[in-house]
């Protein structure tokens, strides 16, 4: 591809060239509306005051609506599309092939068993005609070497279950016999992390060996490993969190706290079993020799155990009893028994499909951000605050599929100045309660001796500390590069977006590898030659979403509907109504 | 021959005329109905109902228990409760409740107490007008041999026959030979076709003879036979007339209803095809004749047996009220036959004479009328019943007549007849009424109970009958050609699975906070393919039921793939209104609109002018999950019923088609034979006992427990 670099500023000044008559627009809307009214008081009483002046709804929307400068036949807009699409497409084979699920050996072993695939349980758990939001696919993609583990070996998602809004978290035991690999372990508590913090049911589809016994140090004994599960199980319940397995297979040693520990428990006859210990370690330890049905089986469990509430047939059945179990919830109990009309919204007016074509994978080139937020929101109405200040970073008001947002989006460096609009406008966001839409395509705060002087220090720090406390859902979507303090700024990993999904695009790192090889020059360190190579790779979206540095990789075009449900989730359900008064730390003025 | 006939019928003409004018000074005062009790239930209370309220009359109606929300009874305002399901047929009570009501008459309608003369006499005896025939008519009709004997005196041809007590072989043999061959013998005593010979020539009599006599000994141990005219192929004519207290009769034209199954008519059409003139004018001057013969008032129709290949024509009876089929002529004569029956009853003369009836029929071309039951044809048309989910009528037009009883949601009740509606069409020409016939009923959508409306359309085209080569035993004849079944299309499967999908969807309570209108998001897309499994209801009940599976992939709000077999749709856009159960898919081929009624687990769909039913196949886990009985070793009941009898008792070893119970349902006996040989090993009712369609009636012992 060329290098067309130098044209980048020429259209960012175009840009803001495009956006200045806009501007002017409004200011004279302004005057002309004041004028009258200030003309009013001189004229003698109420004969013939001067009415004030009408402006149509249609005209006073147009003010907010963006404009688009793209230019679908133009070369770049062709150049990106194929760039964006070729990645696009490649992703979307990579993730055919790990929703297969394990060897093909495996699968037919399960399906002789009368088992139900896990992405077909899965089907037949939620309602028909609805979407299930799948959360990181890519985990464990190239995390163990020699070892495929798709999916990480387990499938965690948001779906709808007699119309609530559920975490499903389903092993795979085509993959590795459904045993928990680290990635696995993290994965589940991610899952039951944003469960948790958007109050949603949990629905456990067992089917598991337990720890992957060669993996046992980083899965068993930590903070974050295997104990977590049962920990987030009781404290959720606790919430009020309903927590419900279902028993379609294994559940061995610690496995058997998952059904053990949830509210309700349905279990497979002579295809589910909970145990401490299997038959043959029980022989080993005291001799006895029992069957695994008699040992731990569907029928001991749900009539002399009482370990488990439902017994059912197969695999069908259970998620039957499952669907009913979710439906005596009793979940939107706080909500209106009628339900009030639900919002109206516009689609975009520009077509998000054209996402591709405007991103490119290109990150040394601008990406136009008004361009992107016109193909996310209702209406591609954006109602842009402080749009002349700090015009780096892009902030202001709009909705999705009706849900009022905030969004947060870089247009270039951030500079002090865009700090402070930003700290100011997620302040308002929190006053408001609107949540926050991040759109990341950050290099860093602005370097250099003029920043310093303008304190950028304690201006970033006002954005961290304003994201960091704001107590409003936020949602991240890394659209570009994500790097160094930019990262935090924007709400990245470390700021508990509720969900953070990245564009195929995408590349995060401290900085970039050339940077980053150049520094390490610099403090004189000798420098390994693969090092920028693997610098390059390790920013890869797969292989940050591979470790669960985001929740998925998303096609461009599908944000607007990944991010309408993220609202959905954070908003709906048993959130609806409910307010958190943010409380900030101290801003350092 | 034709000429005498004519002059006969002039001079009969003039005869009456010079009557009337005779008699109208003697003949009673006219004396308007004001007010009417209609003594009767369903389409015919309505259609009378509607003609009385056209003149200003004002009419009462009666309900009984289970009829109390039924149209007619909300078609009045004046309506009186009669309590018990049969108390249709309590004449004194009836004649009590019109007094009561002021009412100055009574119309029975069809059935219950329209033929009744007792009542029709204490009608009279009250002081109240009986709109029907004096009951001295009615009751000199309603006896057969009395009937016959006045008919043969009036010049009316009946059906040949000994019935005599000489049981002489060989003065049987000359009776025959007087009547001539074929000739059928009939034991007295006889049913169910027992003790019944067919004799073709003198040659086979006596073996015919002997053999059914030793049927009839060992069957009903009387040996007596009859000898009647055997008619090959016989067609039912009927001629309805009409008499006012003048004595002046007509005859509207007649109806050919040789389309009959269990001997009840399913299709009426006048003029009777492929009937000479001179033969339908001999048999109106025969029909008016036997009128006449009982001085008759009213509306009455002389039935006839018509043999197809001699042309010649017997009487059967009379019957001496306003029929079912009463429309057919109403549509070829383009006159209100209840209308008539008032003016007749209030003293008033006939508003047309022969010459203007038979102007009025000649123009108006054919007629024909199609009932619509609540019955299995593939189940030897055994009457069902039950809630009516779904009910699309043609529309109404001048010449696309509907007379209902019912609307969505009534229930067709097993306390009377399973008839829904009556539809009526006229054209120029038989051919014409034909094709508008099967058009109305592609648009008539009933689910719910089964009805006969498939196979009425069967019987639309098929070849002989569009020729107007019909005879009584038409539907036996015909019978693989109108009963064999057709293989389904692999769209009304898709469209089936469509239905369900969209019809679950768009019922779904869910979070009243708005989620985005998408089946995928982000790269994993697989979660929406589904597999229905679908079983085509057997219509016999018999076949076994394989089901067939569809896998239905959702790729957006109203976009899916789906499969049927190796029929693969893609990019199918579907969309479902709920208010008015359509289903409207774009297929890459074709739009296909389709109305879906879900029932539990039975569907039923229209689709280009047909009806589909189809059931969802039970999970797989059902049966052991729910104990869902194995009801192999059962015989179960038809149909909602009442046990009459209980032919067995429990222990006894039956041979296949031994009947096991008789069950009475709409007013019809239907005998449950066993499905094969076995041990009876409980009798799960008893005579008396109530139960719905399903139940076990005789559990079998099992193969591997004996």
């Amino acid at each position: 591809m060329a290098p067309k670099a130098p044209s980048r500023e020429a259209l960012t000044l175009l840009r803001h060239s495009i956006r200045h008559p806009g501007t002017l627009r409004s200011q004279t809307q302004w005057r002309l509306a004041v004028r009258p009214s200030l003309r009013a008081p001189l004229r003698p009483l109420a004969i013939s005051r001067n009415a004030a002046t009408y402006t149509h709804s249609h005209h006073a929307e147009a003010v907010s609506i963006i404009p688009t400068a793209v230019d679908t036949n133009s070369e770049d807009f062709k150049e990106n599309k194929r760039q964006m699409d070729e990645a696009t497409e490649s992703l979307a084979e990579l993730h055919t092939r790990i929703s297969r699920g394990g060897p093909q050996k495996a699968i037919d072993k399960h399906i002789q068993r009368g088992k139900m695939l896990v992405r077909d349980r899965i089907t037949a758990l939620i309602d028909p005609g609805t979407p299930f939001l799948e959360l990181s696919q890519m985990a464990g993609y190239g995390v163990y070497e020699g070892e495929d583990v798709p999916a990480g070996g387990i499938v965690t998602g948001i779906g709808t279950v007699n119309g609530v809004q559920c975490m499903v978290v389903a092993n795979d035991s085509t993959v590795k016999g459904g045993t928990y690999y680290p990635i696995t372990v993290k994965k589940h508590l991610r899952a039951q992390a944003i469960a948790q913090e958007n109050s949603l049911p949990c629905i456990y589809l067992v089917d598991s060996g337990g720890a992957n016994l060669p993996h046992q140090a980083d899965v068993f004994p930590d903070i974050n490993h295997f104990g977590r599960i049962f920990y987030n199980q009781a404290r959720m319940s606790g919430m009020g969190i309903p927590q419900i397995s279902v028993v379609m297979g294994p559940c061995t040693a610690g496995g058997a706290y998952v059904p053990s520990m949830s509210d309700e428990s349905i279990i497979v006859e002579n295809q589910g079993h909970i145990f401490l210990a299997g038959p043959p370690l029980v022989k080993a330890a005291t001799g006895e020799v029992v069957s695994a049905e008699d040992l731990g089986g569907g029928r001991l469990h749900s009539e002399i155990s009482g370990v488990t509430d439902y017994l059912a047939v197969d695999d069908a059945h259970a998620l039957v009893l499952a669907r009913r179990s979710v439906s005596n919830l009793n979940w939107h109990r706080n909500q209106p028994a009628s339900p009030t009309t639900p919002p109206t919204y516009k689609e975009p007016i520009h077509d998000p499909a054209e996402l591709s074509g405007i991103v490119g994978t290109n990150l040394r080139r601008q990406i136009p951000i008004h361009e992107i937020i016109a193909r996310i929101v209702d209406g591609s109405v954006f109602s842009e605050f402080k749009p002349g200040y700090g015009s780096t970073l892009v902030t202001g008001f709009a909705s999705i599929y009706g849900h009022p947002v905030g969004i947060v989006a870089n247009n270039g460096i951030l500079f002090s100045e865009s700090s402070l609009k930003g700290a100011h406008f997620v302040q308002l966001c929190g006053k408001r309660q609107i949540p926050l839409i991040f759109l990341q395509n950050i290099s860093g705060f602005m370097v250099g001796q003029d920043a310093e002087k303008g304190g950028i220090a304690k201006n970033g720090a006002k954005l961290v500390t304003a994201v960091s406390c704001v107590d409003v859902p936020k949602f991240t979507v890394v659209v570009g590069s994500s790097a160094g303090a930019g990262n935090y700024g924007m709400c990245g990993r470390a700021y508990s977006p509720r969900l953070l999904f990245t564009w195929p695009n995408a590349k995060t790192s401290v900085m970039g590898a050339e940077q980053l090889a150049s520094v390490m020059e610099a403090v004189g360190k000798k420098v390994d030659p693969e090092l920028k190579a693997r610098i390059e790779r390790e920013s890869e979206a797969t292989f940050g979403s591979a470790r669960l540095w985001d929740d998925g990789i998303i096609p461009p075009e599908h944000t607007r509907r990944v991010l309408g449900m993220g609202l959905q989730m954070a908003c709906g359900g048993r959130n609806a109504g409910v307010e958190r008064e943010s409380r900030w730390g101290v801003f350092r003025m | 021959m034709r000429a005498v006939r004519r002059s006969t019928h002039l001079s009969r003409q003039l005869l009456t005329a010079s009557a009337v004018r005779h008699s109208s000074t003697t003949a009673p005062s006219i004396k308007p109905l004001t007010s009417v009790l209609i003594a009767n239930r369903g389409e015919i209370a309505l259609r009378v109902g509607k003609t009385a309220s056209e003149y200003g009359i004002r009419t009462t109606t009666l309900y009984t228990d289970p009829d109390a929300r039924s149209q007619h009874a909300l078609s009045s305002p004046y309506t009186v409760n009669l309590g018990e399901a049969s108390a249709y047929l309590d004449g004194d009570r009836i004649i009590q409740i019109a007094k009561e009501q002021g009412c100055q008459g009574i119309h029975p309608g069809y059935g219950f107490l329209s033929e009744n003369p007792a009542f029709a006499r204490k009608c009279k005896e009250a002081g109240l007008t009986f709109i029907g025939p004096p009951w001295q008519a009615i009751e000199a009709m309603g006896s057969k041999s009395e009937s016959k004997n006045i008919m043969t005196a009036a010049g009316v041809p009946c059906i040949p026959g000994y019935h005599g007590a000489n049981q002489d072989p060989e003065y049987l043999k000359s009776e025959a030979a007087n009547i001539g061959y074929p000739v059928l013998l009939k034991a007295v005593k006889g049913g169910g076709g027992k003790g019944m010979r067919i004799v073709n020539n003198p040659e086979e009599f006596f073996d015919q003879l002997a053999s059914a006599k030793s049927e009839a000994r060992n069957s009903f141990g009387d040996e007596v036979m009859l000898v009647e005219k055997y008619i090959t192929t016989p067609r039912h004519i009927e001629v309805q007339v009409f008499a006012d207290k003048h004595g002046n009769c007509v005859a509207l034209g007649e109806r050919d209803c040789s389309i009959q199954r269990r001997h009840q008519k399913i299709l009426e059409e006048s003029p009777a095809p492929h009937l000479k003139e001179e033969i339908r004018q001999d048999i109106w001057e025969k029909a008016r004749a036997a009128a006449l013969a009982v001085e008759y008032e009213g509306a009455g129709t002389v039935e006839f047996i018509f043999d197809n290949d001699t042309g010649e024509f017997f009487f059967m009876e009379m019957n001496t009220r306003l029929q079912v089929e009463h429309p057919v002529t109403e549509m070829v004569t383009g006159e209100d036959l209840v209308r008539w029956q008032l003016i007749v009853a209030e003293g008033g003369r006939l508003p047309l004479t022969q010459q203007e009836v038979e102007q009025r029929i000649k123009e108006r071309g054919a007629a024909i009328e199609a009932r619509i039951y609540a019955e299995n044809p593939d189940m030897n048309f055994i009457p069902d019943s039950g809630l009516l989910l779904h009910l699309k009528k043609p529309e109404a037009t001048p010449t696309v007549r509907i007379d209902a009883g019912f609307v969505a949601g009534d229930e067709v009740s097993s306390h009377y007849d399973p008839m829904i509606a009556k539809l009526i069409v006229q054209g120029p020409t038989r051919e014409a009424a034909i094709q508008k016939l099967r058009a109305a009923l592609e648009e008539y959508e009933v689910a719910g109970p089964i009805t006969n409306i498939e196979f009425l359309k069967r019987i639309c085209v098929s070849p002989d009958f569009v020729a107007g080569d019909v005879e009584t035993g038409y539907i036996q004849k015909h019978h693989a050609e109108l009963f064999t079944p057709e293989p389904l299309a692999p769209e009304v499967y898709a469209q089936a699975a469509l239905g369900l999908a969209l019809q679950e969807i768009s019922s779904s309570r869910s979070d009243p906070f708005a989620a985005p209108p998408v089946t995928t998001a982000g790269f994993g897309s697989g979660f929406q393919r589904r597999n229905v499994h679908l079983v085509e209801i057997p219509a016999d009940g018999k076949a076994d039921s394989k089901s067939t599976t569809i896998s239905i992939h959702q790729t957006a709000p109203t976009k899916f793939d789906v499969t049927v077999g190796d029929q693969i749709y893609t990019d199918v856009i579907s969309t479902f209104t709920p208010t008015t159960n359509t289903l409207t898919t774009f297929y890459p081929h074709t739009r296909l609109a389709t109305t879906f009624i879900r029932d539990s687990d039975r569907l039923t769909l229209f689709q280009k002018g047909k009806q589909y039913r189809l059931q969802l196949a039970m999970p797989k886990w059902a049966e052991k999950a729910l104990g869902v009985k194995d009801v192999t070793n059962s015989v179960l009941a038809p149909m909602p019923c009442k046990v009459l009898r209980v032919e067995v008792k429990e222990g006894d070893e039956v041979k296949r088609d031994q009947p096991l119970v008789v069950i009475e349902s709409m007013k019809m006996e239907t005998v449950i034979r066993s499905p094969h040989d076995g041990v009876v090993k409980r009798v799960v009712l008893g005579a008396g006992d109530l139960c719905k369609a399903g139940t076990a009636l005789v559990e079998f012992e099992d193969e591997g427990e004996k």
